[in-house]
């Protein structure tokens, strides 16, 4: 589904942020990214919805090749991935609804499938009460729901997440991964970069800890090593 | 559709000021276009006016037989470009003199004139130099003395209009190019106000021509008002000359869509421009 094969890099100023990285993720997986800043996660993400091409290496999403790959088909792509950061970037000056109509509206949908689409969204996140609220009346973790919400109505195949939780309290913390857990067991993989160790320790789900933009741990891989020795 | 002719709107709002400014500049630039051109129009009528009338008239010497003047008429009348060839005879030629005097025909008692050969031009070919050019074959005739054609004001008139159709575009480029450049002002401020939106919808799956669209439609939208707003000028400057001047006609239908247009077309390049450079930053 998607595939990073020996991946770099290298920006002109700052030097190598991605080091030959080898990667497949699965339909369905839930997949930490892990390790200090700058290591090269926010960098991996970016490359899956082709913010960032590689230097060098190609990245593959659902057949989508990032060495020939056109604005438009990046557009294309992007309508069946899910992205959330930790600033959330909700627009201010709309409320949760149009902040999560606003994904199908860009996309071309009819009006009559954007209405249920949301309302629908909205109450698979936990803000069914909420729609007509603007984001400065919302909590961190709210904002953040409305944000995966967002990420969620165009019914995607994986759900990119770069330090969801990085700006929320611990309660907060928890309702968000428990929502991303969910949206994972209906199907859809979910990629997430955070530093929060404590929430990945007390997950068996694949983890990958980066560092200087390389690979440096690999859960899955340590498992069927471990396999393979037993 | 909706969103986007929205979105559109929303800059008007957003920067009122830098939109009129944008709009007043086309409509200078298609003022200045439509006041040469209205000047080029005009002359343009005045010439057609007066080109019924340019008349080449060869004047022969007075010991010319009249069988002589009458043959050279004759070939002269084979020109592809002349439609007619009268002969005039002396007696003739003092009538007509005397009938154009009316009251001070008694100036012409006893004189004697000389007679010619009046040559008239078949539409088209009334331009100077086609005029000069049958003029000067009209000479090559041994017993022609000379020849009258009105050369310097037909060539004055036609260098009038030319001056006024270059004057105009030229004024008119100059204000197109500062039009397009406040417009990509207003587009790249448009552009950087909502940039936070845009790189939302770009997550999303926007694509670049649906987010450049209502940029494009704002630019065009004001190119349109530009241009009729300079339509206006031009009527308002038009009827002023017309009343306290000289009597002039304005552009048809045709010319003034061209006109807004135009406008449009100043509006969209302006517009485009800015939008690819500016979209690629955010």
């Amino acid at each position: 589904m998607i595939r990073f094969t020996n991946v770099s890099k290298i920006y002109p100023r700052t030097g190598t942020a991605v080091d030959g990285v080898t990667l497949h993720v699965g339909r369905g997986e839930f997949l930490f990214f892990t390790g200090p800043s700058g290591a090269g996660k926010s960098t991996l993400l970016k490359m899956v919805y082709m913010e960032e091409r590689p230097s060098s290496g190609e990245v593959r999403v659902s057949g989508t090749s990032s060495a020939t790959a056109t604005d438009g088909e990046v557009a294309k792509l992007r309508r069946k991935l899910g992205i959330v950061f930790q600033d959330f970037r909700l627009l201010d000056n709309r409320t949760a609804e149009q902040n999560v109509a606003f994904a199908l509206e860009v996309t071309g949908a009819q009006q009559a499938v954007i209405g249920p689409k949301v309302a629908r969204v909205l109450t698979q996140v936990g803000l069914s009460g909420k729609g007509t609220a603007y984001p400065r009346e919302l909590s961190g973790g709210e904002q953040q729901r409305v944000a995966i919400a967002r990420a969620l109505v165009n019914d995607p195949f994986v759900l990119i997440a770069d330090e969801p939780t990085g700006n929320l309290d611990d309660r907060a913390t928890r309702g968000i991964f428990q929502l991303l857990r969910e949206i994972n067991a209906g199907g859809t993989a979910v990629m997430m970069a955070t530093h929060n160790l404590e929430l990945i320790r007390r997950q068996e789900f694949r983890t990958i800890e980066m560092n200087r933009g390389a690979i440096v741990f690999d859960s899955a891989e340590q498992t069927s090593r471990a396999k393979l020795e037993s | 559709m909706n969103r986007t002719l929205r979105d559109a709107l929303i800059t008007f709002r957003r920067t009122p000021l830098l939109s009129a400014l944008s709009i007043t500049t086309i409509a200078f630039s298609l003022f200045a276009f439509g006041l040469f051109g209205l000047v080029a129009l005009n002359i343009r009528v005045a010439l057609e006016k007066l080109e019924d009338r340019v008349e080449i008239r060869a004047f022969v010497a007075d010991s010319t037989g009249p069988e002589a003047i009458a043959a050279a008429a004759g070939d002269i009348a084979a020109y592809p470009e002349v439609a007619t060839a009268n002969t005039v005879s002396q007696r003739q030629a003092l009538a007509r003199a005397q009938k154009e005097l009316g009251d001070f025909r008694d100036v012409f008692e006893g004189a004697t004139l000389p007679a010619s050969i009046d040559v008239k031009l078949k539409p088209g070919f009334r331009d100077p130099a086609t005029v000069k050019r049958v003029a000067s074959r009209v000479r090559a005739f041994s017993f022609v003395d000379d020849v009258r054609y009105g050369e310097e004001w037909i060539e004055k008139l036609h260098r009038l209009r030319d001056v006024a159709g270059v004057a105009g575009l030229v004024l008119g480029l100059a204000f197109a190019v500062v039009s397009m450049i406040i417009i990509g002002a207003t587009i790249r401020m448009a552009v950087l106000a909502r940039a936070q939106e845009i790189s939302i919808m770009r997550l999303v799956g926007a694509t670049d021509a649906y987010i450049r669209r209502p940029f494009l439609i704002e630019g065009i939208s004001k190119g349109v008002l530009g241009g009729l707003f300079a339509l206006l000028l031009t009527y308002i400057a038009r009827t002023v000359i017309d009343r306290y001047l000289i009597q002039t006609v304005f552009f048809d239908q045709k010319v003034a869509f061209l006109g807004l247009l135009f406008g449009a077309l100043i509006g969209l390049v302006g517009s485009a421009f800015s939008v690819g450079r500016h979209l690629r930053r955010v």
